[in-house]
């Protein structure tokens, strides 16, 4: 059976492979600190497990150190425009299949692993998902590297060059996730809800419908994720005030509470692989600015949706 | 209450423009630190509870590694690159004469959106689709129509298809019923005493996800528009 674990494999000798061409690369002025940043990316990888959970963190915080000295862009060779637009010429339609290779591995597998009675054979159901997405990138890039027939190391060069433009924000949503596990383990969560809950006029249906979506928006915006909004905001206002004191349907304003934080996430750099990711991958003047092309292409719309959002709530949660 | 101290931090950064992963690390420290703090607390307390909060991290960030996994897909996106998977895109768009950026950008948002809601939410993402293929589609689109594009206009179009990617994926996926979120809601609501179905959850996405729809059509059509405006009768050679 392919468990979690034989992925990070695969993953650490991505990122080692990543690390020491990053390393060799003359063309890249800061080629060292890349190199020790997607090393020790590889070392949690690999040896993660072993390294106990204060090498674990010293090793996160070495990661944070490099990241803020500042890393370099890579400039691995490949192919310039002119040649690109001849490949694509003469390859056609055809260059599309291989990129969808790898949702159509990602769903197969899903469907394999949950739905049939071999399945978990092959693939771990508990991580069927994320199994089978690496399995179709592998997938992929054998069927790319039989029919294009590009230099061995392609696939890592190419990887790196575009490894390097997502940057440090490649690690930002797993550094979001451990922050979140820390203020878990120091009951801030409570605390805020207590705030909120001691602070805002919740006196009618309407006023605490209102508080809780745009407070679930507001924590979401800080914390760049709307999973941790969610615990904190519902125990404070969506629970004891929405449901048990005005009768609203649990089952509703939770659904509709959790949506009104994903209008939050459109409007946050801090949900760096939604906002920051794409920035950078598309080359955006202005991906370093707080408020970049992409939530200012966003922002029109999460406003408009958070107001509906309040709206449908209120409309919706209270069953006569 | 000393312990919001870290949200503090996590705001002043963002002010200050420091590097977001600098950023968490204070926060989760100040956060750790203050947490462990009593008036009686002497430098041997405090300095235990420095470690203490870093062996936590440490063990969030290992457990937390399958976040980072997905990077592994570049590698076979950059491969196509370099054969000229962009360029393609764009060609093949071109050829499409009723494509407009807009219209193209809205039937993406759809694909994304219903391919969501049945809980595909790999088909599609930043790195797999929107740069290889629906940003250099919907540029293609535009310079089909107005020739050239100014880097103003080319850079909107970028951020405009990213951000379709992103409302699409956030207000579809909620009606699957096996997805993070509505696991959260069923989980945070059993530890309170609430037993619901994840299917009771998803349906009460679907108005939101509407209303998504709704407004984010509005916008791309208003997209259309601006662009219309800003290019006149302009037309491509």
């Amino acid at each position: 059976m392919i468990t979690l674990q034989h992925i990070y494999v695969v993953g650490g000798l991505f990122f080692a492979a990543v690390a020491f061409l990053s390393a060799l690369d003359a063309s890249n002025r800061r080629r060292l600190r890349n190199g020790v940043f997607w090393g020790l990316l590889a070392a949690s990888f690999l040896s993660g497990a072993y390294l106990g959970n204060f090498g674990n963190g010293v090793l996160a915080l070495g990661l944070v150190i490099v990241a803020t000295l500042g890393l370099g862009e890579g400039k691995p060779v490949t192919t310039t425009p002119e040649q690109r637009r001849k490949d694509a010429r003469r390859r056609g339609d055809l260059l599309f299949l291989p990129a969808l290779i790898i949702p159509a591995v990602a769903l197969a597998g899903t469907l394999i692993a949950k739905q049939t009675a071999w399945g978990p054979l092959l693939i771990d159901p508990a991580q069927a998902t994320l199994i089978s997405l690496v399995l179709g990138v592998l997938i992929a890039l054998g069927a790319a590297m039989m029919w294009l027939k590009p230099p061995l190391l392609a696939p890592l060069q190419e990887g790196r060059r575009l490894l390097d433009a997502v940057g440090w924000a490649a690690i930002l949503p797993q550094m979001l996730a451990s922050l979140g596990a820390v203020f878990l383990a120091a009951g801030v969560g409570e605390q805020v809800g207590r705030l909120f809950a001691d602070y805002i006029p919740l006196d009618t249906p309407t006023l605490a419908v209102s508080a809780y979506c745009i407070g679930m928006a507001l924590f979401t915006i800080i914390m760049g994720n709307a999973f941790a909004a969610f615990p904190v905001m519902t125990a404070a206002v969506g629970l004891p005030i929405i449901v048990q004191h005005f009768g609203g349907d649990a089952a509703r304003v939770c659904a509709i509470g959790m949506l009104a934080g994903f209008c939050g996430t459109l409007m946050t750099p801090m949900a760096a692989n939604f906002n920051v990711v794409p920035a950078n991958l598309l080359d955006l003047p202005d991906r370093k600015a707080a408020l970049n092309g992409v939530i200012r292409a966003q922002i029109p719309t999460a406003i408009p949706l958070l107001i509906a959002n309040i709206v449908l709530m209120r409309l919706l949660a209270f069953p006569a | 209450m000393l312990v919001l101290l870290g949200i503090g931090v996590v705001v002043l950064g963002f002010v200050v423009r420091a590097n977001p992963l600098l950023v968490v690390m204070a926060a989760a420290l100040t956060t750790g630190l203050a947490a462990a703090w009593t008036p009686a607390a002497d430098l041997q307390t405090m300095s235990g509870a420095a470690l203490a909060t870093i062996a936590s991290f440490g063990k969030a960030f290992n457990d937390n590694r399958y976040v980072s996994v997905v990077w592994l897909v570049l590698a076979a996106i950059g491969l196509l690159e370099r054969a000229g998977l962009q360029e393609r895109a764009r060609m093949t768009i071109a050829r499409v004469k009723a494509a407009t950026v807009g219209r193209l950008i809205w039937v993406y948002f759809i694909i994304r959106q219903s391919a969501a809601a049945v809980g595909l939410t790999s088909l599609g993402g930043h790195a797999q689709m929107v740069r290889p293929l629906v940003a250099p589609m919907a540029e293609g689109a535009a310079e089909a129509q107005y020739g050239a594009l100014p880097d103003r206009e080319r850079f909107l179009i970028r951020a405009h298809s990213a951000a379709a990617d992103n409302i699409a994926l956030f207000f579809g996926e909620d009606i699957f019923i096996a997805i993070a979120s509505i696991l959260l809601i069923k989980g945070f609501l059993e530890t309170n005493g609430i037993v619901v179905e994840p299917f009771e959850l998803s349906i009460w996405a679907i108005p939101t996800a509407l209303a998504a729809l709704l407004i984010h059509s509005a916008r791309l059509w208003l997209l259309d528009r601006r662009l219309k405006r800003t290019f006149g009768a302009r037309k491509a050679p």
